[in-house]
């Protein structure tokens, strides 16, 4: 029987990347779950109120957006709308032709990469170099991220020194400092020459417009000091109502992310630089993205976009631990990618729809998210639609329910299949022409056919 | 899955009765778990129904996403198990298609109202004893370590906490922990023959935990995953024994000379 994409994927990749995937998803699973046990007293009444206050937000975005705009631009920022992806990169590509910019230094955005920024102003003439260190190397080798928060989960740092040995960034040295040194050096130069800094939103609060960014690099904050303009580029999702509501939030989010308290940098944007402060970007601009989410506001899929980007349902998931980002042929991997890409592919559902069929439903995902949202749900929601739609991805290596359906729903049917069971056990079963079934024993063993035995046994049990 | 919205149950009445739902897993292959099931409840004083109509809980394909074919199924389940007889579940993932899974299915149905009366009165066995009858402990006696595997669709439900006690407060019988105890064990109904790479992988490491532990048994609340992990270690050479719930039960108190 032909199985699915993802599965295939998973039994191909090489064992020492499933490795670094498994063990490093684990250690940060555990210390996350550790961490928030440690300080809170119900980490789940927390995580509930976080997933109240995020759907609160999205089912009032319409409410919201606009008095956001108003303060934003009260705060001297430039405010944008881009109702897709080309119309995102072209604004932004805009922004640095009035200006004459040719060079941009990047901080780690996810909304970035689902929109393809880089290589759109690649094509346009304008270096756009990433500078949080995990997305530099997956820039240097053309790869792509593998992970929401850490994008070279599946590299190892033999890797990454030849990367750094073919790029000239110095001679063949697999010791994570001097690799850290050297991206740095190099970077430092690049900071300093830059026209534009890109940075994407972690929050927005509507209350004040401040722009809130986590990182652990520092790099988004160098990427605001030198350079004359700063250009966020934020989901629609992104709000919350007020700062206050921040507290909640950064405090599972970086819990959550990288089992930490909070980040290193924890920073409060609330517009360009002020008449009297030393330095900052002369100009501020907020690009707000829709690329799909209205449609997702719109389906029975709204809950995932609750989501803070914490990567800690890819963290516990058991199938993300063996099958890796890459398996998931879209920008968002794991649990979060099978729900999200599927439904920002728009018309190209079809190409995805095999997603949300790699998972066991464990429902680990939904334990852990800070945003408590129902990803099992959703992804059963999800196959519904792909088989309704006669996605041929979502019907690989799937049996067809169609006959069970009607023996299960006529009992005198079912009842004969139940004693015709018993066949199973004398007939040999790789002769039976039913592929699950051959699956099933290509791994595992079939305990005997006991069909009808208890049924018997009842009947004689209420005689006596 | 079971751990998002659940409706409330209804009250259970003063009689001690209930419709069994032995699942099809048991229908085929595991006859001596539904009878255990009856044994373990009759002892505890409760009368068992066995509606004969019965057939499947419809998760198969609710899970595989033909909702439309699980919804038949769901229907010819509400017609069966019928009336305000409790319904119970010797299944953690079958009372959680009823609790939960069935209303998602439904949500656009004219007889959603059918289908929540279900869900309201549907009880997984370990659950009903301890909260719904009360049970704190079990009697008998049973010599031996056993792993127990909490499976993923009792996440969030009392069921676990509830197989836990009972198990714990049997004489001789020692639960042993394992590693990464919260990890699926990668059964997941058609997931197991769609993703047969990702699902026997899975089951590898559960079992590489469990066998750590050097447990006599390996015991859960669902057939569905045991039948995963016994299959997968009995090809690889290295069966282990595996128990539901309800046998264990069932076994502590034969153990002691009551007629089981
Ligand atoms: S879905 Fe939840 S757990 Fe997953 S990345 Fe988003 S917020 Fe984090």
């Amino acid at each position: 029987m032909a199985t699915q994409l993802i599965d295939r994927f998973a039994a191909d990749l090489p064992p020492d990347k499933r490795a670094s995937v498994y063990q490093s998803t684990k250690a940060t699973h555990e210390k996350r779950t550790k961490l928030l046990f440690d300080h809170f007293a119900d980490p789940n009444h927390l995580r509930a109120t976080a997933g109240e206050i995020k759907q609160h937000v999205i089912e009032n975005l319409d409410t919201y957006l606009p008095i956001v705009e108003a303060k934003l631009a009260a705060n001297g920022a430039k405010v944008h709308w881009a109702a897709t992806a080309e119309s995102a990169c072209a604004t932004v590509l805009g922004i640095m032709k009035a200006r004459g910019a040719t060079k941009m230094v990047k901080a780690k955005t996810m909304v970035s990469e689902e929109i393809g920024l880089a290589e759109y102003l690649g094509k346009h003439g304008i270096e756009a170099l990433e500078t949080d260190l995990g997305e530099f190397i997956v820039q240097i080798d053309h790869d792509h991220p593998s992970h929401i928060v850490r994008p070279i989960i599946h590299k190892n740092r033999r890797e990454i020194a030849r990367s750094f040995e073919r790029e000239g960034l110095g001679d063949y040295n697999d010791d994570p400092g001097t690799i850290t040194r050297r991206a740095r050096k190099f970077l430092r130069h690049k900071y300093l020459a830059a026209d534009v800094g890109l940075t994407g939103a972690n929050f927005v609060s509507v209350e004040s417009g401040r722009i809130v960014l986590v990182t652990n690099e520092g790099n988004s904050r160098f990427s605001l000091a030198a350079p004359k303009v700063h250009i966020a580029l934020v989901g629609i999702e992104k709000l919350v109502p007020r700062d206050r509501d921040l507290g909640v939030l950064l405090n599972l989010l970086a819990r959550s992310a990288t089992a930490q308290q909070l980040t290193v940098y924890t920073e409060f944007i609330s517009g360009p630089r002020a008449a009297g402060q030393p330095d900052g970007p002369e100009e501020m601009h907020v690009v707000f993205v829709d690329n799909g989410r209205t449609e997702v506001l719109a389906s029975e899929c709204r809950e995932i976009l609750r989501c803070i980007r914490c990567g800690a349902c890819l963290n516990v998931c058991p199938i993300y631990r063996q099958a890796s980002g890459h398996a998931y042929r879209s920008v968002y991997p794991g649990p979060v990618g099978a729900v999200l890409s599927p439904l920002l592919a728009g018309k190209q559902f079809p190409e995805l729809a095999d997603l949300p069929k790699a998972s066991s439903l464990c429902g680990a995902c939904q334990e852990v998210c800070p945003v408590n949202i129902p990803i099992p749900d959703l992804l059963l929601r999800l196959r519904a639609r792909g088989k309704a739609e006669g996605a041929p991805r979502a019907a690989v290596a799937s049996p067809p329910m169609g006959a069970w359906a009607l023996l299960a729903s006529q009992p005198a049917a079912w009842k004969a299949a139940l004693l015709g069971g018993r066949l199973l056990n004398v007939l040999p079963t790789k002769f039976i022409p039913v592929p699950a079934l051959r699956a099933w024993e290509e791994k595992r063993t079939l305990p005997a056919w006991q069909g009808g035995r208890f049924r018997q046994w009842m009947r004689e049990r209420r005689k006596s | 899955m079971a751990s998002s919205s659940q409706l409330p149950r209804l009250p259970l009445g003063p009689e001690r009765r209930v419709q069994l739902m032995a699942t099809c897993l048991c229908d085929a292959f595991y006859d001596d778990v539904a009878k255990a099931t009856v044994e373990v409840l009759e002892h505890a004083g409760v009368t068992v129904d066995f509606p004969e109509g019965q057939t499947c809980c419809g998760q198969p394909a609710f899970n595989g996403g033909d909702w439309p074919s699980s919804r038949k199924v769901v229907r010819h389940t509400v017609k069966t198990f019928a009336g305000e007889t409790p319904v119970l579940v010797p299944s953690g993932s079958c009372a959680a298609m009823l609790r939960h899974g069935a209303l998602l299915e439904f949500e656009h149905e004219a007889d959603l109202p059918a289908v929540q009366h279900l869900a309201r009165k549907t009880w997984e066995l370990a659950d009903y004893l301890v909260n719904g009858l009360g049970l704190t402990r079990w009697p008998g006696r049973f010599e031996g370590k056993v792993a127990f595997h909490r499976n993923c669709h009792n996440r969030g439900t009392a069921s676990e906490a509830a197989s836990l006690a009972l198990l714990q407060s049997i004489e001789g019988l020692t639960v042993v922990p394992f590693g990464e105890a919260e990890q699926c064990c990668g059964f997941g109904g058609t997931f197991s023959v769609s993703f047969p790479h990702l699902s026997s992988s899975m089951g590898h490491l559960k079992l590489d935990h469990i066998r750590a532990v050097k447990p006599d048994y390996l015991v859960s609340g669902d057939m569905s995953c045991l039948m995963h992990m016994g299959g997968l270690a009995e090809k690889d050479g290295q069966p282990v024994q595996i128990r539901h719930l309800a046998q264990i039960l069932r076994d502590a108190l034969v153990n002691v000379g009551h007629r089981a």
